[in-house]
């Protein structure tokens, strides 16, 4: 059976859900080889989750080369693989990491691109919801080996394990690739919760939240329910919670199972990066909101008074 | 420094955009266009990184002849001059004839650094900053929220965006830098900005004055296609209550009835 290249996605080795999200769906396109690109000593906390989504082969590079610069020995090492494997397809997630080195492939491999795909058959005609989700296409490679970028929760993730051959790529970065080297990474914000477009619940705020420290409010709500905390672009370029938390058209996209929007009044670039969510749910006290035109459930009151009582109850309902 | 800053014309953000029903290309002649809101941080960018260390912004773009509105902002709000990429083969191109012919472009320009957005509002890929990269021959600094350039070293440096914080990359100059939003305050143009664009030099050139193959760009020549497009099920609105006291318990139901908790 002909390969399909999957670019695990990862940090510092450990799998994002997403990569096994990709590995299910190249199981229905072909034989799934994950690409393991990280620094020294990474692989060893993928190699189980790799297995245990049906991996067939693994190509493996672990190497400062790639860790240290930004995606263009990653892009050299796909690239090759490319020409090496001649695979049905690559596929890669929908991060900003991953779709660079995706682009960088295409190009160097001559070959089509397509990005935020939420389905891709077994032909590869792939599904794309563009306009913020507003108008549903479907397309196709039509030269070289289709690359594609498959957004996160667009599959159900399915185990089945394997025991994936190891295969270590011989390869020596060029130079030109190391142009951009990462001389010191800074941590800001370790929140501990799921990332904003992997997690199943989503809980954001927005300006009827009227100050940083109530973001309080709608953190707690998100721990209840083990979500990640969004936020409107109102809230953000307030300073009241960090940019990289930010939904919408500037913003991350996000397609989670619950999607709870508190004090945000649902603008279409809002909307542009969350109305693909399976539910939605508002909170706002304004009853002409717009964002009550596609939730599935809306409450109309203070959001100081609805969420805490929110948590509460769903606090209780674990308990009970 | 020789800085070339890219930008795109899209529709406005707040219309409804569609695709146009004959060749599924954006409809760009329905609805209000305007400049790709992340490259007036793209722009402003380059003319911060021109007040502090001097030289000039060239402004490029590709699109049709109606994108010239969209150079003349950049123009007003500081930038010195601009080449307008424009000719009917080149409607339909996807993003890597676009790249090469971008590229193409830019290399004569000879830029010591080149700025893209990180993404544009209309097709959000996202990937053209990369793509620069990779045909330009050039270090990709893309994701920056902020900028540091030393000419004298001959040397930039930027705060590349990631999850829990960032990455500080650094790369020998010349090379391609795409901004994220929070990186700056895009100024207005002034009266006198408006009315001095009027007199900037703007080159037009068409496929074949770039050199392009004419084999290599547009619709037949992409490397995907769109095979249908249809609107998405409009979103039912659902049950919208009215808070009494117990809107937090209801919400909790709700969840509870849905098997979400
Ligand atoms: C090019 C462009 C790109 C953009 N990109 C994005 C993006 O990526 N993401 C994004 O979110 N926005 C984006 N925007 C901004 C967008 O247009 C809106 O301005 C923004 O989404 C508004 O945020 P908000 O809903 O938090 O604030 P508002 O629109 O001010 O809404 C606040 C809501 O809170 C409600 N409220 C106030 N107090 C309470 C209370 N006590 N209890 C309950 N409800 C209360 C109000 O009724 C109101 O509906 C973009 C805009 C442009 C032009
Ligand atoms: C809804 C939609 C989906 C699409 N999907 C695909 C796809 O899956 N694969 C594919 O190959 N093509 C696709 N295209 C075509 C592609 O968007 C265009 O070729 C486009 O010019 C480049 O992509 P982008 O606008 O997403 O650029 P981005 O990478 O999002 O743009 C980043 C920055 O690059 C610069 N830039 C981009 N385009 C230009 C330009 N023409 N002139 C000057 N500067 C520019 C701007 O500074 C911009 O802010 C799609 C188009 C649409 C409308």
């Amino acid at each position: 059976m002909a390969e399909v290249l999957v670019l695990v996605e990862h940090t510092d080795g450990e799998p994002k859900k997403v990569t096994a999200e990709l590995l299910t769906l190249a199981r229905t396109l072909g034989e799934p080889s994950a690409v393991f690109l990280g620094g020294p000593g990474t692989y060893a906390k993928a190699k189980d989750y790799l297995a245990q989504y049906g991996a067939a082969k693994v190509y493996l590079v672990e190497s400062e080369d790639i860790a240290d610069h930004v995606a263009a020995p990653a892009a050299e090492v796909l690239s090759k693989l490319v020409a090496d494997t001649s695979p049905v397809a690559v596929l890669a997630a929908a991060t900003p990491d991953s779709r660079e080195i995706a682009a960088r492939t295409a190009a160097r491999t001559d070959s089509g691109l397509i990005w935020d795909a939420t389905a891709l058959t077994a032909d590869l005609t792939a599904t794309q919801g563009i306009f913020g989700g507003s108008t549903i296409v479907s397309s196709k490679v039509t030269k070289g080996t289709p690359v594609v970028v498959v957004r996160p929760n667009s599959t159900a993730p399915e185990a089945a394990p394997s025991t994936p051959a190891e295969t270590p790529v011989d390869i020596t970065i060029s130079d030109a690739a190391k142009g951009a080297k990462i001389v010191d990474r800074v941590v800001e914000a370790k929140s501990g919760r799921p990332d904003l477009t992997e997690a199943q619940v989503v809980v954001s705020g927005g300006r009827g939240l009227g100050a940083a420290e109530h973001f309080a409010l709608v953190e707690k709500l998100a721990d209840t329910l083990g979500a990640a905390v969004g936020a409107s672009r109102a809230a953000t370029d307030a300073g009241w919670y960090p940019h990289q938390n930010q939904v919408g058209q500037t913003g991350k996209t996000v397609s989670p199972q619950l999607y709870i929007a508190v004090g945000i009044s649902g603008a279409i670039q809002h909307r542009a990066g969350m109305q693909t969510s399976k539910n939605i749910v508002a909170v706002n006290k304004d009853p002409e909101a717009p964002i009550f035109e596609f939730a599935d459930y809306g409450i109309v009151g203070d959001l100081f008074n609805v969420v805490p009582q929110l948590t509460d109850e769903i606090q209780k309902h674990k308990a009970g | 420094m020789n800085i070339v800053v890219t930008v795109k014309q899209v529709p406005d953000t707040w219309a409804e955009k569609k695709l146009d029903a004959s060749d599924k290309t954006v409809d760009r002649k329905s609805v209000d266009n305007v400049m790709n809101e992340m490259d007036e941080y793209g722009v402003e960018e380059a003319l911060k990184i021109k007040e502090a260390h001097g030289g000039e912004v060239t402004v490029v773009t590709m699109g049709p002849d109606k994108a010239v509105e969209t150079i003349r902002k950049a123009l007003s709000m500081g930038a010195d001059k601009a080449v307008h990429l424009s000719d009917e083969s080149l409607h339909g191109s996807d993003a890597l004839s676009t790249s090469a012919a971008l590229a193409k472009v830019i290399s004569t320009l000879s830029p010591d650094i080149v700025i893209t957005s990180s993404e544009a509002s209309d097709a959000r890929g996202g990937v053209m900053g990369a793509l620069l990269a990779e045909r330009l021959g050039l270090p990709q600094l893309t994701q920056a929220r902020k900028v540091t350039v030393d000419p004298g070293a001959g040397k930039v440096s930027v705060e590349r965006l990631a999850d829990n914080g960032y990455a500080l990359v650094e790369a020998s100059l010349p090379a391609v830098v795409g901004v994220v939003e929070k990186i700056n305050q895009p100024r207005y143009p002034s009266f006198k900005g408006i009315m001095a664009a009027k007199k900037k030099p703007l080159t037009k050139l068409s496929a074949a004055d770039a050199g392009l193959d004419a084999g290599s760009v547009g619709l037949p020549a992409a490397a995907s296609t769109v095979l249908e497009a249809q609107p998405a099920p409009p979103r039912q609105s659902g049950t919208i209550v009215k808070d009494e006291g117990d809107g937090g318990a209801k919400v909790a139901s709700y969840l509870a009835a849905q098997k979400l908790i």
